[in-house]
Parts: C-alpha cells; structure tokens; sequence
C-alpha cells in the first residue's frame, strides 16, 4: 500500500497525510519513487548544498479552498506596477497554485487548458528522476497547458503565481505546468513567481519546443520574504529549436530554479541563464543539467549571482555531452559578487563529455567589489552607497542583457531595482 | 591670512604585502587662489602618492601633518565631500567601469556633486546637451558618451575623458597626474586648453609632469621638486625648462 511510513527521515512525512490513497497510475508511481528515496537531504549529492530543513516540522496541508481576494488582487497589482504595459498583456493568473479566472486576461493565438480540467504530465518530468517532481506528481492540483501550433507567433504571455501565506509555513502546492512549441512556434513565457509569507511552492514545468521553434522563458522569482520556491523546468529540444531561458532569483527565504534541458536532434540551441540578488539569510540556487545529445548543437550558460549579509548562493551545472554530440559548443560561466564577509557561494560546474569533437568551456569567479573602481567613483562626487550600487548594476548588466526579449529584460531590471540596497545587510 | 590650499608636514605610508613604506616625509606646499603649480620629480618620489592621499584614498594612512583647503580639514573628509568641495583627481591610470555607460556615470557625477552644492540638477535632456558640447570641444568622438566608462578607451581617450570629467565637474581645484603621458601633440594642445578654459582666479591647478611641452600650452606660476617625499626644490617656470635639459641628478645632490 501507498503509505509513507512515520520513521522514513527527512521532510517527506510533513506531506505523508496527502500521499495516501491517491488515484491514478502517475500518482502511485510518484509515491513509491517517494517511499523508495525520500525527499533529499544534504546527503543527497544533487542537494549536497541546498538543505530542505527549511520546510519545518508542521504538516504541510494543501491550500484552503478560498483565500483573501482583496490580498491577491493586491499582489498581482504590485506585480503589473512594475511596468508601463504590463497590466494590458495576457497573462494566466494563478493564487496558491489555482488557476484564477478572474484576475486573468485570456490570451490569443495560444491554446490554453488547465490541468484541473485535465490532467497532463508531460513526458520529460519522470518521477523517478527527482524527488521534487514526484511530489510534485503526487499532489498537483491545478496548471497550466500551454500550445502554440505549427508557425503560430504566439506573442508574450505572462503566467503569474500568487502566494499568499501567514507568518508560519502550513500548506505547500504543486502547479505541474506544460508548454508545447509546435514546429516553427514562437512565444516568450514570462513566469512571475510572487507573493507574502510563508509556503512552499513547488512547481514542475514540462516543455517541448518542436523544430525550428523558439521558446523564451524568463522566469522571475519574487517569492514572500518567508516562502520556499523550489521549480523544476524539464525542457526537451528538437531540430533547430531553441530554447532560451532566463531566472531571476531576488525574494524568498530559500528559492531553487532546476533546469533540465535536453538537446534532442541536431542544431537545437539552449541558453540557461541567471542572475541571483540576495541579501539576509536567503538561500538561492540555481542548479542545471544540459544535456547534448544530438551533434551540432549550442549551449551557453552565464550565471552572475550579488550576495549579501549571510546570503548563500549556490551554483550546480552540468553539461553532459553524449558520444552521438559530436561538435557541440558548449559555454558555462558562473560568478559571484559577494558584499559581505559572511555571504558565500557553492560553485559545482561540471562537464562530462563523451564525445571527442566538441568545443566545451566553463569558469567561475568569486570576488568582492573592486576597490579602485569604488574610489574612482568616489573621487567624482558619487556618495559611497551609490557608487556601490552603480558598481553591482554594472556587474549584472551583461547577464540581463541576455535576456532577448527588451519588455521582460526591463521587468528584470525593474524588479532588481525594488531589491536595491548597496551594501546594506537586509 | 588663510591660503587657498596649505599642506603642512605632511606625512603618508601604505601597507605593502604587510609592509610598511612611508612615502611621503613632510611634505609642504602651498598653492593660493588663481595659480597652477607644477610637481616634478623622479619615479618613486611621491607624487601620485600625494595625488591619492589629497583626494582620499584609503590605502594610504596620513600619519602626521595636515592639509587646509579653503579654510577646511581635507583630511576628515570622505572622498565624495572633496569632490564637493571642488577637487578633482584626473588619474594618471584612469579606472575601467564595465557595464558603465559613460553618459549615465557623468551625469550621475555631475548631479551628485550639483546636489552636494545645493544646485539644481540636470534633466538627461539638458545633460546629454551640455557633454556633447564639451566632448566636442575636447575632440572626442561622440560615441565615447555611448562606450562603458574607459572600456577600449586608448590611453589619448581615457586621458580625454579625465579632462571632459573636469569640465563638467567645474572643481576650483584640479590634479593632473601625469595626464600629458603617452599623449601625442595634438593631444597635449587639448589637455591643456581644458585646464586652460577653467582658469580663473578661483581656480588653481596642482600638474604632476615629467615633461616640459605641456608646460609651453600651460604656462605654470611655481614649479616644485620632489624627491624621496618631500618638496625639496620650489621656483618660477625656468626651473622646469632647466630640468628638462639638465635632469634631476644635479638638483638632487644639490638637496642631499
């Protein structure tokens, strides 16, 4: 039977009540993966960096069946203030991960279903692969299923989530949400991870760009000062697509942004991107699994991170190039900022290559703010907490340079910029 | 009375690899209101040292003397209180800021020193009008407002733009540190008509140089010697012509 007996470690018994008697293959599958390794500790090689010990002891129920209206229109309205414009987009509004029609504006050209409606849980995102995704397997509720057909430009949707928590951490939900790029489809994906307080949210996005299509996806996560944000992105790419995508990691107490990207069938491009700006006792982690396995294709990857205070970053890429990947171009580059004698970065790049023709590269730095460019600052007027501000903009702007898409670049900018505080330990 | 700038025994160290290495020994120096005085002197005497300690940076701990500017103590103040206060540095290395554009680190400058001296600031409009006019007058190319803050710059467009920083910051009181090196004549001619175009007589120039020929564009008041960390010589504009045709080994016995 399906039972998450109480003496298995590990924070998988705050969900043990939930994972009983669920219905349907995929979901019984998820919880004997779950029964069979838990949820990971520190052990774990994969989260050798990045401790769970965050979620706490209470239960974890699902979110209550209604939630404050006003409180989510609020958020969103803070969210859509952010920019000039954005309010008239169409976006896909979700609040403790259910779809919410109401503050939702219906886009065109592009498919949507909800997995409420009907549930879908793609192909990429096996549950025996990640714990996380198996839970997310196991109790998903609601997501969104995005489509753009054949040679459709499906412009830019904005996929919102909402998070509306109290001062503790009582409930977690599981959006499993899919993306399908048919051949030769466009669209640019903007998720907005927001929110108050404390949850867990814990989101799985499945996604296929077909040949020749091109996916944008530039995910931002701005959780609630107490909340958890642990996403994991499966992306698979045929002949030619690309898939390009872009993490902003700024609020939450622990956030985790998981990209495995498959490069499928031959030129297919993806880029993995991101830029972390934390301060406190924050948590951020972004952790990658490039995969060629088809020849001739690209993958570039910058990751800058500003840490502050008692910040810790954490950085996992890996580039796995198959024997089939002959002539791959393969680029990884992580660097840190740290403003702070007590923030920290875990840097794990990894290249694991079997093929003998291919062009692979990675590095990573570590330094504080440069000493000389401050005074030169200093010496023409710039008070110091300015020109220490100017000098951390400066040492992001490259990476949010990447980011093709100019609206989604500016939001990226727009909501750094909130963050603000040079050198202060907030 | 109450000089324009009075450095008085003044005295100046930095920690090298643990080391301590005093570097300048008593240094005294005046400069009233509406001069330019020239340091000169071999490598190793001191004299970025006292560009950086006069501008304020901190690697270098002042232990002993003093420095009056404008009746004030230089010394307790912070690098940006200076620059209020109307002292400029032009580097003799300027520092490259990448992922700086060069207009926005300009404007940023001049409105925060503007807001310091309780002037209104400048509009990106009325800014971007007023550099352009002075990097025209400067020679430079106009896509140098466009390039990160010395970033591929040559040594002729970093030194140009030290001089576009001085015209826009409108200092009463400007360093040159060796801003004539590596400049062709063309050049130098530019340099020297930017510290010649704030010439006024509240305004005075302090030129660290090794050379006489931007001398001839920029007809000094006093000319110093400095040696081992101290002025050791002072005289009119001939001192600097008979060093550069004498050296300084006959000055430097002399003062031995």
């Amino acid at each position: 039977m399906n039972t998450i007996s109480p003496d298995r470690g590990g924070p998988l018994a705050l969900f043990s009540q939930r994972l009983e008697g669920l219905a349907g293959a995929e979901r019984q599958q998820a919880v004997a993966a779950l029964q069979h390794a838990g949820l990971p500790t520190r052990r774990v090689e994969a989260w050798k960096y990045t401790a769970l010990r965050v979620l706490g002891q209470t239960s974890l129920s699902a979110p209550a069946a209604t939630y404050d209206a006003a409180a989510a229109r609020a958020a969103l309205d803070h969210v859509l203030a952010a920019q000039d414009g954005l309010a008239d987009q169409p976006r896909l509004v979700f609040v403790n991960g259910r779809h919410a029609p109401d503050l939702s504006v219906a886009p065109k050209g592009v498919k949507v279903t909800f997995f409420a409606d009907a549930p879908r849980f793609g192909n990429a995102a096996s549950p025996d692969r990640d714990p996380l995704v198996a839970l997310n397997t196991a109790l998903a509720e609601d997501g969104a299923n995005i489509q753009v057909e054949a040679g459709v430009d499906g412009g830019t949707l904005l996929l919102v989530s909402i998070g509306l928590g109290g001062q503790a951490l009582t409930f977690s939900f599981h959006p499993r949400h899919a993306v399908v790029l048919e051949a030769g489809a466009r669209l640019t994906l903007v998720c907005v991870q927001a929110g108050q307080g404390a949850y867990f949210h814990n989101p799985v996005t499945d996604i296929h760009v077909g040949a020749a299509a091109a996916l944008e996806h530039v995910t931002l996560q701005l959780e609630g000062a107490e909340a958890v944000g642990l996403g994991t992105v499966y992306a698979d790419v045929d002949r030619e697509g690309v898939y390009d995508s872009f993490a902003l990691g700024v609020d939450g107490l622990l956030l985790r942004h998981e990209v495995h990207a498959r490069l499928g069938a031959s030129r297919a491009a993806v880029h993995v991107n991101g830029v972390q700006r934390l301060g406190g006792a924050q948590v951020g982690d972004m952790t990658s699994v490039i995969t060629h396995a088809a020849p001739d294709c690209i993958s570039r990857q910058t990751v800058r991170n500003v840490l502050d205070g008692h910040a810790r970053g954490v950085f996992q890429g890996k580039v796995l190039v198959e024997q089939i990947a002959q002539k791959t171009d393969g680029y990884q580059m992580n660097q840190a900022l740290l403003l702070s004698p007590d923030a920290e970065i875990d840097a794990k790049p990894e290249l694991e290559i079997y093929a003998d023709d291919v062009r692979c590269s990675h590095g990573a730095t570590v330094g504080a703010l440069d000493d000389e460019q401050l005074f030169y600052l200093r010496s023409r007027g710039v008070p110091d907490a300015q020109a220490r501000q100017i000098l951390i903009e400066a040492f992001v702007d490259e990476t949010l340079g990447l980011i093709a898409h100019e609206g989604a670049q500016a939001l990226c900018r727009a909501m750094l910029a909130r963050k603000g505080g040079a050198g202060e330990s907030a | 009375m109450s000089q324009f700038l009075e450095i008085s025994g003044l005295n100046a160290r930095i920690d090298a690899d643990g080391q301590e290495k005093q570097i300048l020994r008593g240094v005294d120096l005046s400069i009233p209101p509406g001069e330019v005085h020239v340091i000169m002197g071999p490598n190793g005497s001191g004299k970025s040292t006292l560009s950086y300690v006069l501008a304020g940076r901190e690697d270098y701990e002042v232990t002993s003397g003093s420095v009056l500017f404008q009746g004030q103590d230089l010394l307790a103040m912070e690098p940006e209180e200076r620059a209020a206060a109307g002292l400029f540095l032009a580097f003799q290395s300027p520092v490259e800021l990448p992922g700086v554009n060069n207009a926005n680190f300009l404007r940023t400058a001049v409105n925060a020193v503007r807001r310091a001296r309780g002037q209104e600031e400048l509009d990106a409009v009325a800014f971007l009008k007023l550099a352009r006019e002075a990097a025209k007058t400067l020679s430079m190319a106009p896509d140098m407002l466009k390039r990160n803050v010395n970033v591929g710059f040559s040594g002729g467009e970093k030194k140009r733009n030290e001089v576009l920083q001085m015209t826009l910051l409108q200092p009463t009181f400007a360093i040159l540190d060796e801003t004539d090196s590596g400049l062709d004549v063309d050049a130098l001619r530019v340099v020297a008509e930017g510290v010649n175009r704030l010439r006024a007589p509240t305004f005075s120039a302090l030129v660290i140089t090794h050379h006489q020929k931007l001398l001839d564009y920029l007809v000094p008041d006093r000319i110093h010697v400095m040696a081992k960390g101290r002025i050791i010589l002072s005289g009119g504009p001939e001192l600097a012509r008979q060093i550069d045709q004498e050296g300084y080994t006959k000055f430097l016995s002399e003062a031995a």
